[in-house]
């Protein structure tokens, strides 16, 4: 599923950031403008996680998570050597799709994805942040506008009908970012997604 | 317990991971929600509260090596504390700084947006006191918040229409309220409203950091971004009604400075790098023909500093 | 005429050399050490620790020698050393009931278990300035008492009250208070985290609400119940041991105010309770924190909002840190020339269009 991935990752000391305040730095870079920018995609490195995690997968959860955030493992991404690696690498508490404030796995092991935080109406940033495992990255499909995006864009979706749900929710909502291999894209809630 | 942090010892952009992440989620949060106000932790700084705590903490979580970093007060590079801001992150981050807009990648700004348009890949990080546009039409944050959760506006409304009927125009001329994406109301932060039209559309990614009120909110690139107004009465830029007297822009910002006692004065550019540059294309203004710089007037320390060789 | 490319940073230059010849003073005067601040300005200290919320007292001196004596100055720089002192561990709750206490009053009980301890206190002294001080001389010995065997435990007094339902029960807890250094404020606050404001807040700040309580504002009829200042230990939980182990001590002073009783016909009345805590000895602090916190609880104790500041809970919160205070209030000498130049427009505009308008009609 996942195309480059070095063999040696299985051991959960390893795969981390070897350089971490570096490495995060720029790896949030990339995953600030994927956010800002829905549908561009950047490619992010430093992170070998184990199967079957992507490297970008890896990047966000050491960029973006920690002790202070739950997280949920969704599918085949909840396995004794990812749950080992976050244990050691990151530290964060892991949790049920309700309360996680991340969320990793495929679009299939994530679903229902009407199951996560949505924030609260005086607290819209008290939601989740999906991060979706996908077989590839690729500027077609659906259409894709709203802030961040000057006319419109594209990205292959899995699907439109859970994106727009969730943009009719705005300003409550999750939000997602998407990663294949080293690639990593945004679609934060406040994009609209064209019907198919 | 006594054991110092030794200079040059801090971790890169002086945060440690821990802080950094949580200024980050706050920040792609503020970014999925436009002009929403993302409550973060703001720590506490080597420097005020005040004086841009909340920008310094924004721009350290979003620094890389390789960044170009220019800080402007006041739209100049030169005044004393975007000086001193600079430094702290040429020490911090040993990142190159510039005074170049089209050079930089990071820009943080108090109280000015560079007139020189900003491109896509630059972020520009505003530095802001009070976050809240509703604060000054209610102290209470525990109303605020309801009012921005029920769209409650009215308020707001309200006091610019009191504005009308007293002056017979819009009488707030800085931190003028927009609202973002048709959904938030958003203090731009103490930028004059000859700025607003600059917030919408914008290519750069615009980020607001208020370390004291800890809050970070977001502009992603292209939002839209509206400046309160009536249809009869519709928003409007305002500036002061000269050209700069260096290089004799029409269109830029101006600060005013007062030359004698005798009622002199001068209009010259606030942005200081946009003025150098039409000065160096061989632009020139009214008293543009001598040597004096915009900068000259960004910090006037320089003329009673009794200077470094007696200092009492 | 010359271009002052650099006249910003040349001025911070200049600005911290004078601002280091003028910390020192007078080269001729002897300069102060680190442990001379810490054992004779202990007071100074203790207020820099407590508002600086690190207990540490050779670091606070030396934050109030580089401040010239300026305290918020000297807090600031301990706050933002704290800032970026790594989270180690957090340690149980201190047992004040086992202090170490120097100081031991109640206003409230004229003997009781654990005696009165007046301490080394300037309650009773007069304020003479005592010229003797301006000499150099003897370092002053306190006469010894007869060794007396210290109590191991000395109750509080409200444990007594408490015994006879004379006062509301306080409920411990074991859940985790929240930590206004690493999470932002969320109004409404819980009792925990207004405790936590109150203690690192102004001294002047909470001294002057809780006097405006005293006077009226919020009234809340406090009774000092006990007031003690002592050392406790510090105990850390190691889980890979399974026990905790002593870390140190650090010196505190708790007050606990009896008040205005609260009852009904189905309930009968009872004494509520105020509570102060600061690190250090902070006597002043400690009874003014256990007033505001007596009065922050109105709604709690179901009593009405009369529009005390004291009672205002978001007012009390948002401006009792001087550290906040200060910089903003300080932020206004820096350039406003952009947003100052804008109102200047506007009023010369708004001024000219209305003389234009008298003009019209004359």
């Amino acid at each position: 599923m996942i195309a480059t991935r070095p063999a040696d990752t299985a051991d959960a000391l390893e795969g981390g950031f070897t350089e971490a305040p570096i490495q995060s730095a720029r790896a949030f870079r990339e995953i600030l403008e994927a956010m800002a920018r829905p549908g561009t995609i950047r490619r992010v490195q430093g992170a070998r996680p184990p199967e079957p995690l992507s490297v970008a997968a890896g990047v966000a959860l050491l960029v973006l998570t920690d002790p202070t955030t739950r997280l949920h493992l969704a599918g085949r991404a909840d396995c004794a050597e990812v749950r080992d690696w976050v244990a050691f690498h990151i530290g964060a508490p892991l949790t049920r799709a309700e309360e996680a404030d991340f969320a990793v796995g495929t679009w299939e092991a994530l679903h229902p994805v009407s199951r996560f935080r949505i924030g609260q109406p005086d607290y819209p940033d008290r939601s989740a942040t999906l991060i979706v495992e996908v077989d590839r990255l690729v500027n077609h499909g659906p259409a894709l506008t709203g802030p961040g995006i000057e006319t419109a864009t594209w990205l292959n979706l899995p699907e439109t009908a859970a994106f727009r749900a969730n943009r009719a929710l705005f300003p409550l909502g999750f939000d997602t970012l998407f990663t294949a291999g080293d690639r990593i894209a945004g679609l934060p809630r406040s994009t609209r997604v064209e019907a198919i | 317990m006594t054991e110092h942090i030794e200079a040059g010892a801090y971790t890169f952009a002086y945060l440690d991971e821990q802080t950094k992440r949580m200024i980050r989620r706050a920040i792609l949060k503020g970014i999925a929600v436009p002009g929403y106000q993302v409550p973060f932790a703001s720590r506490e700084m080597p420097m005020p509260y005040g004086w841009g705590t909340g920008g310094v903490q924004v721009t350290a979580a979003c620094l890389v090596p390789e960044d170009r970093l220019k800080v402007i007060d006041q739209g100049a590079d030169d005044t004393t504390n975007a000086v001193s801001i600079r430094r702290f992150f040429q020490r911090t981050a040993g990142v190159a700084t510039t005074e170049a807009t089209t050079e930089a990648t990071v820009i943080q700004t108090r109280h000015r947006i560079p007139e020189t348009p900003l491109k896509a890949g630059q972020i520009l990080v505003y530095q802001v006191p009070i976050p809240e546009p509703l604060r000054f039409l209610e102290p209470r944050e525990t109303e605020t918040r309801k009012m921005h959760e029920l769209e409650e506006y009215g308020l707001m409304h309200v006091k610019l229409y009191e504005d009308i009927a007293r002056h017979g125009q819009i009488a707030t001329s800085y931190a003028y309220p927009v609202k973002v994406e048709g959904r938030y109301v958003m203090d731009p932060s103490p930028i004059p409203r000859f700025d607003n039209p600059k917030l919408s559309g914008n290519p750069a990614i615009q980020l607001f950091g208020a370390g004291r009120e800890q809050r970070i909110y977001a502009l992603p690139p292209w939002t839209e971004v509206v400046s309160l107004d009536f249809d009869d009465h519709p928003f409007q830029t305002s500036k002061a009604p000269h050209d700069c007297d260096l290089c004799g822009a029409q269109d830029s910002y101006l600060d005013e400075v007062i030359t004698d006692d005798q009622g002199g004065r001068m209009f010259v550019c606030s942005d200081t790098d946009f003025c150098e540059g039409r000065r160096a294309k061989g632009h020139a203004g009214r008293l543009g023909g001598d040597q004096k710089s915009s900068k000259t007037f960004a910090n006037s320390f320089e003329g009673i500093w009794p200077g470094t060789e007696g200092a009492r | 005429m010359y271009v002052a490319v650099k006249g910003g940073e040349r001025a911070i230059d200049n600005a911290h050399q004078w601002l280091a010849e003028e910390r020192r003073g007078d080269p001729a005067v002897p300069e102060l050490t680190i442990p001379q601040i810490r054992e004779q300005m202990a007071l100074a200290v203790n207020r820099v620790m407590a508002e600086g919320s690190l207990y540490d007292p050779d670091l606070a001196a030396l934050a109030i020698k580089q401040a010239r004596g300026d305290l918020i100055e000297a807090v600031f720089l301990i706050r933002a050393y704290r800032t970026t002192l790594p989270r180690l561990a957090g340690s149980r709750p201190v047992d004040t009931g086992a202090m170490a206490v120097d100081r031991r009053i109640s206003a409230t009980f004229k003997d009781l278990p654990g005696g009165q301890v007046l301490g080394p206190t300037f309650d009773y002294t007069h304020r003479l300035l005592d010229f003797a001080l301006m000499a150099e001389g003897e370092a002053p010995v306190a006469r010894e008492l007869p060794p007396e065997a210290p109590a191991a435990r000395v109750p509080h007094v409200t444990s007594f009250l408490n015994r006879d339902g004379l006062i509301e029960t306080a409920t411990p807890s074991d859940a985790t208070p929240p930590d206004l250094t690493r999470e932002p404020m969320e109004l409404p606050a819980d009792r925990a985290l207004r405790l936590q404001a109150l203690t690192r807040g102004d001294e002047g700040f909470v001294l002057s609400l809780a006097y405006s309580t005293q006077r009226g504002y919020g009234r809340t009829h406090a009774f000092v119940g006990e007031l003690r200042i002592g050392t406790v230990a510090v105990e850390v939980e190691i889980p890979e041991l399974g026990f905790a182990v002593e870390i140190g001590e650090i010196e505190l002073t708790e007050c606990e105010t009896v008040n205005q009783f609260k009852g009904s016909r189905t309930e009968p009345p009872q004494f509520t309770r105020g509570y102060g805590l600061v690190m250090g000895q902070s006597e002043r602090k400690a009874i003014a924190m256990s007033l505001v916190d007596r009065s922050l609880r109105w709604q709690e104790l179901g009593e009405d909002f009369t529009g005390a500041p004291a009672q205002d809970e978001e007012f009390v919160l948002m401006h009792c840190d001087n550290i906040q205070a200060t910089g903003f209030l300080e932020h206004i000498k820096l350039p406003h020339y952009v947003d100052f130049q804008a109102e200047l427009e506007l009023v010369r505009r708004l001024r000219a269009e209305a003389a234009a308008m008298r003009e019209a009609a004359e």
